[in-house]
């Protein structure tokens, strides 16, 4: 459920602003809560990819709505994060069709490197893993979702490039 | 090689964009239609073609698109049901990422038919950059004149805007799609009213899968009779099949309907056979929540029949012997794997998703998925195996929407065929125990051992 002290630097800059309207626009006038999901990921993706009361309060003044409707909905959907997340966040398909071409293990080995386990950051905040039901790539397995793209065919030789690139500030996580 | 209404011009460089789509002969059933149809003649034919949902339901599209209520004098919506999150299924994403203009070309020539002026595409949020490419292609499109006011001067208007979700698998039930759409939390809603009468903001509406949308523009080119050849009896057309598992050659690839199981999964054009060469145990043809077979169910029917790749035919059987087409996610498992640990898995599957609307899904999902865990675990109890049925038993029609029984089919499933398998865990724990995951030993191998204790 909703519940963390830490806050949040909220930032509603103008490029947001304008990206809020626009996707407002695409809704009749009186319908603007339809903008809801899109609404969030975009702020989500401007503010360190989690949403804090403030925030999502900060949503609901924008679309006209009472703060219950922003928070019944961002912790409904999985994509959403109430609290804040690595700056990386490898999210693992788990699901059965990936698991026979080896994910399992490659989570293991994953967590293994980082010195965490599923679900956990590392200390420095770089670095979440996690295990998300079906992402839609089970021919191209194991695979991971990494901000607004996918990573796929993997193995251990990929994912230690990968974190070498996370670390050298190589990887782009957000299509604007 | 069959025949290819979907991926006919894939592989043409660049056909990603509007210019090489256009130059293809992109759009010309927008221009057939609004120039030389009327809404009520394009719904003909799309009726003539036997089209079928490709979401997973197979209800025929046309006859879907005729219950939408004309009289009320309401705005009238299309949209298209992009959400593909069925454990084995990712065609949809394969087509709106190459070929993102053709969903657009079929979303405005159905909008069309359905008299909709405002439309969507609800796509699930980890496809992001698939949604960036489908608002650009929109942008492209609307430059070019094929949305908006005034469509080719005919007093059509269309908007046709891009809406994402954020990660939840009962947004691909319509009502969920629309609640979710309203900007709500994703719960279905009680039927009727359906959707036709009262969809999105309580207006009429049609839901329809990216697959089935994308082949209206060549039933419009060609026609709908012309449709109703391709495939066998009455499952027409092509479908598009994404094959994982242990084959040699996982992906998208679209079948005439009729294709047999046994070529699908052997000749090279298509899966190639199995990965490792190790024997087939067991498929699934249609997502994760028809029933699996196993190996001597696959190519033949019950009747001894060749299977083929068909509405019909993979059902032939009912649940018994049969499965269902579903979604076209054909996963494919070898000797190595466990299916009490692939039923445990799809049970964590569906207890993630359901939305805790009705008790018994909510409940039951979830007590199935630690009964399977605990035999997966080798803490299993003799008398579990009827546990899973009886709880399974009391989701399957007690729920308001199907993913009560998409959760309660493959446990039911998997017990009917691998019930030693059960037995075997449940028997033997400590020979199951510290396995490599998914990898356990052949079950062929250590079979023997629970037939002697049932002697």
């Amino acid at each position: 459920m909703i519940h963390t002290d830490q806050k949040q630097n909220i930032n509603m800059t103008e490029t947001l602003m304008n990206r809020i309207n626009e996707l407002i626009s695409h809704y009749p006038s009186d319908k603007r809560k339809s903008a809801l999901l899109p609404v969030l990921h975009e702020v989500q993706d401007a503010h360190d990819n989690w949403l804090s009361i403030e925030l999502m309060d900060k949503v609901a003044e924008i679309l006209l709505i009472k703060p219950i409707e922003v928070y019944e909905v961002a912790s409904f959907y999985t994509m959403y994060n109430l609290k804040p997340i690595g700056k990386y966040m490898f999210e693992f398909c788990r699901t059965s069709p990936c698991c026979l071409n080896g994910t399992e293990n490659l989570m293991d080995y994953t967590c293994e490197k980082l010195g965490i386990k599923e679900g956990e950051t590392t200390p420095d905040g770089n670095f979440t893993v996690v295990g998300v039901e079906c992402l839609g790539a089970c021919g191209y397995a194991p695979m991971m979702q990494l901000g607004d793209f996918y990573k796929e065919h993997l193995n251990e030789e990929k994912i230690d490039q990968l974190i070498a690139d996370c670390k050298d500030n190589k990887i782009i996580l957000h299509d604007k | 090689m069959s025949k290819k209404i979907l991926l006919d011009k894939i592989n043409i460089p660049g056909i990603k964009t509007y210019e090489v789509y256009r130059k293809n002969g992109g759009y010309t059933s927008v221009e057939k239609a609004l120039k030389t149809l009327t809404p009520d003649e394009v719904v003909e034919e799309v009726k003539t073609s036997g089209l079928r949902g490709r979401g997973g339901a197979g209800f025929p599209a046309g006859m879907k698109w005729s219950f939408i209520d004309k009289k009320s004098g309401k705005p009238r919506h299309l949209v298209c049901n992009a959400d593909e999150s069925e454990p084995g299924t990712f065609k949809d994403r394969y087509l709106m990422e190459f070929i993102p203009h053709l969903l657009i070309e079929g979303m405005i020539t159905s909008s069309y038919a359905l008299g909709a002026n405002l439309s969507y595409i609800y796509i699930r949020g980890e496809y992001m950059w698939v949604y960036k490419i489908l608002e650009r292609a929109i942008n492209e499109a609307k430059a070019a004149g094929w949305l908006g006011k005034n469509i080719l001067g005919t007093g059509y208007d269309l908007e046709l805007y891009v809406h994402c979700g954020a990660g939840a698998y009962i947004c691909g039930e319509e009502t969920a799609l629309i609640e979710s759409l309203e900007g709500k939390r994703g719960n279905p809603r009680i039927k009727p009213p359906f959707p036709a009468v009262s969809g999105l903001w309580a207006n009429p509406t049609v839901v329809n899968n990216v697959e089935t949308i994308s082949a209206v523009p060549w039933i419009v080119n060609n026609s709908g009779a012309d449709y109703a050849n391709i495939g066998i009896g009455r499952s027409t057309g092509t479908k598009l099949i994404s094959a994982s598992g242990h084959i040699k050659n996982p992906g998208v690839y679209e079948i005439e309907m009729g294709l047999s199981v046994y070529e699908f999964m052997n000749s090279d054009e298509y899966l190639g056979g199995m990965s490792s060469d190790r024997p087939l145990k067991a498929f699934i043809p249609g997502g994760s929540s028809v029933p699996v077979l196993p190996a001597h169910l696959i190519y033949k029917t019950a009747n001894g029949e060749d299977r083929l790749m068909s509405y019909e035919s993979l059902s032939d059987g009912g649940f018994a012997t049969g499965s269902m087409l579903g979604s076209g996610g054909f996963i494919v498992y070898n000797d190595t794997s466990c299916i009490v640990r692939n039923t445990w898995n799809f049970s964590r599957f569906y207890h993630h998703e359901s939305c805790g609307q009705c008790s018994p899904c909510r409940e039951g999902t979830g007590w199935m998925e630690k009964v399977l865990h605990r035999i997966e675990n080798g803490h299993g109890r003799e008398e579990d195996i009827e546990l899973l049925l009886s709880i399974q038993s009391k989701i399957e029609g007690n729920t308001i929407c199907p993913l009560g029984d998409a959760a309660a089919w493959p446990v039911a499933a998997a017990i009917r065929h691998f019930r030693d398998e059960f037995e075997y865990h449940i028997r033997f724990p400590e020979k199951i125990k510290n396995r490599d995951h998914f990898v356990a030993e052949p079950f062929e191998k250590v079979k023997h051992l629970v037939s002697k204790v049932i002697v």
